[in-house]
């Protein structure tokens, strides 16, 4: 199976990171890393092809600085990357992101999308459900069990508003994780090794003709236009007595919020 | 001047909008309102009627899309529908709840009508511009963890926003709207079709709507720990939530998950048991209007988050509260 890990670097979650006045992200403030979400798709997909066969290719759209975060999931497993990156697409919107993607999924040949469930720095979890659309792929979400099932099809166990189901999809197609697909594997010394000498395709949006495309931060479809930090929230009132004690103040504070009656 | 704001309901298990839904569709009304633009709410189902009819008191209009009988329940083919529906009339802005379904549909709905999205609004007001954006809504937003707040605008005034739950408060219109059947042609088959289903074994309260939420974190240690969180949850009328350690361990559902990769709330109180309150996790439960918390850790981050914070051993604590909850209820 030919399954396609669709990969964000975002910023380290430190505490470092911050806003640039023009309101985008101050990508030097902290170091890219593989996104979390991602990870647990990426499992799955090296989790189908060992048992399947077949290979993993990571794609991402990011500065040149991201191509460290895929390292690592080269490290787990994935036999190459693919990396957008392009000066033109510094401040790109949701919907620049949906296009760029789905312009270099039509370059390479697949029988399966993975998306994470959202993005650590954007947190929209929208793209993948846009990059099905515009490729007119199938479209699964809430992926929690994703099982071969014989040639051309695929079996997704998926979470619902009112419970679970398991649905039979056509391949090629597109599926949106969770992190019920299990926990991501450690790479392992060899895996960290093996990760040097793997191929980290670079492309330019010259390279995916669309050099001339309204697309990336020229043409974003949107913009911030003020920031400020949040309200703070007043120093907590800090309970240290003995538990029947503190749980009478506890009740007594629900009691003034007007939770408890 | 033309134009509108649509909402795009989303149904619950008994085919009526969710609270989040009608909170999206007084959005719609107030931003319309405010811009001088119709209103509506739009809801595509198999048998969209009753959640219409509830609708209908929060929209000016309600769109109703007919789903042929035996569609998948899947949210995909609602989606698709609902854009058809807005490819035809063209709204200036569609306000969504931000939920796994309704992203999706905005991710389906931003492809289909090549306009860009404004994820997980906290807050929301028309402007007319003179910020250096156009006229359109300008949408507040929590970023970076809470550490920085945001407003945004589309570039062409026009757009999808995806509403955080509580970010707008649930109001009637003086009138019912009017009911709009919209016909639109079927969509073709994607040939994923539903092998089986499981319905969760008790429908729990859920835990976007319900105005208290007891969450559990890695400190429960395990069933004795959850036994206790549904105890004092059962002794509050809240909602049972857990953090991601606690749904990993496999003490409590993925969907009952608050925080990044779970779900956001907005409660008007938060009680976390056992919760060290990692970032991860602040960031679904943050906005909530009070927090509790009881922990060991004198220095757990949600210390610096809470309004009331406990020192002690859950399992002492945790009881101790439950029996005065009940001393005051008798």
């Amino acid at each position: 199976m030919r399954i396609v890990v669709l990969v964000k670097p975002v910023p380290d979650a430190t505490g470092q990171e911050r806003l640039r006045p023009d309101g985008r992200l101050d990508r030097s403030a902290a170091p890219p890393v593989l996104n979390g979400s991602d990870e647990y798709t990426l499992e799955a997909a090296l989790r189908l092809v060992d048992a399947n066969g077949g290979e993993v290719t990571l794609v991402a759209m990011a500065p040149a600085e991201g191509r460290d975060a895929l390292r690592k999931g080269l490290a787990m497993g994935a036999a190459r990357a693919v990396l957008v990156t392009d000066d033109l697409l510094a401040g790109s919107c949701t919907l620049s992101t949906m296009q760029v993607l789905a312009a270099v999924l039509r370059t390479i040949e697949f029988d399966l999308v993975l998306a994470g469930a959202d993005s650590a720095d954007g947190g929209g979890g929208v793209v993948g459900a846009g990059i099905a659309t515009l490729l007119e792929l199938p479209l699964v979400s809430g992926a929690a069990a994703i099982d071969a099932a014989g040639e051309g099809a695929i079996h997704v166990r998926r979470i619902v508003g009112t419970g679970e189901e398991t649905v039979e999809v056509p391949l090629p197609a597109l599926v949106v994780g969770t992190q019920l697909l299990g926990e991501p594997r450690y790479p392992t010394l060899k895996g960290i090794m093996g990760a040097r000498a793997k191929e980290v395709a670079v492309r330019t949006l010259a390279d995916l003709g669309l050099a001339d495309a309204p697309i990336g931060g020229r043409s974003a479809t949107t913009l911030v236009v003020a920031q400020r930090p949040p309200a703070a929230r007043a120093a907590a009132r800090v309970v240290r007595e003995a538990p029947d004690v503190a749980a009478r103040e506890v009740v007594d504070f629900l009691v003034e919020r007007r939770a408890v009656r | 001047m033309s134009g509108a704001v649509w909402a795009v309901a989303e149904l619950d298990a008994d085919g009526l909008p969710t609270r989040l839904s009608l909170e999206a569709a007084t959005a719609a009304r107030t931003l319309a309102a405010a811009a001088g633009l119709s209103s509506a709410a739009i809801v595509a189902g198999v048998d969209p009627d009753p959640a219409a009819g509830a609708l209908a008191q929060y929209a000016d209009r309600v769109i109703v899309v007919r789903l042929p009988p035996g569609s998948s329940g899947s949210n995909v083919a609602a989606a698709g529908a609902i854009a058809t529906a807005a490819v035809a009339e063209q709204p200036d802005v569609l306000v969504v709840g931000a939920t796994p379904d309704g992203r999706e549909a905005s991710g389906i709905l931003a492809a289909r009508l090549g306009r860009g999205v404004l994820g997980n609004a906290t807050g929301l007001a028309w402007s007319e511009g003179g910020d250096g954006a156009p006229t359109g809504p300008r949408v507040e937003m929590s970023v970076l963890g809470g550490r920085a707040l945001t407003s945004s605008a589309f570039a062409d005034g026009r757009g999808i926003i995806t509403l955080r739950p509580g970010a707008v408060t649930a109001a009637p219109a003086e009138a019912a709207g009017t009911i709009d059947d919209v016909t639109i042609p079927a969509a073709a088959s994607t040939g994923v079709h539903v092998l089986r289903r499981a319905d969760a074994a008790t429908r729990a309260a859920s835990i976007e709507e319900a105005p208290i939420v007891v969450a559990g974190g890695r400190g429960l240690g395990g069933p004795d720990g959850v036994a206790l969180l549904e105890e004092l949850a059962g002794a509050l009328g809240g909602a049972v939530a857990a953090t991601r350690a606690a749904v990993d361990a496999g003490w409590l559902p993925f969907a009952v998950q608050v925080g990044q990769t779970g779900k956001t709330i907005r409660p008007a109180v938060y009680v976390g048991i056992g919760v060290s309150g990692a970032i991860q996790h602040r960031v679904g439960m943050q906005d909530a209007q009070t927090i509790v918390a009881i922990n060991r850790d004198p220095d757990a981050p949600l210390a610096e988050h809470a309004d009331l914070y406990v020192v002690g051993d859950l399992f002492e604590v945790v009881p101790a509260i439950v029996a005065a909850l009940r001393a005051r209820a008798t």
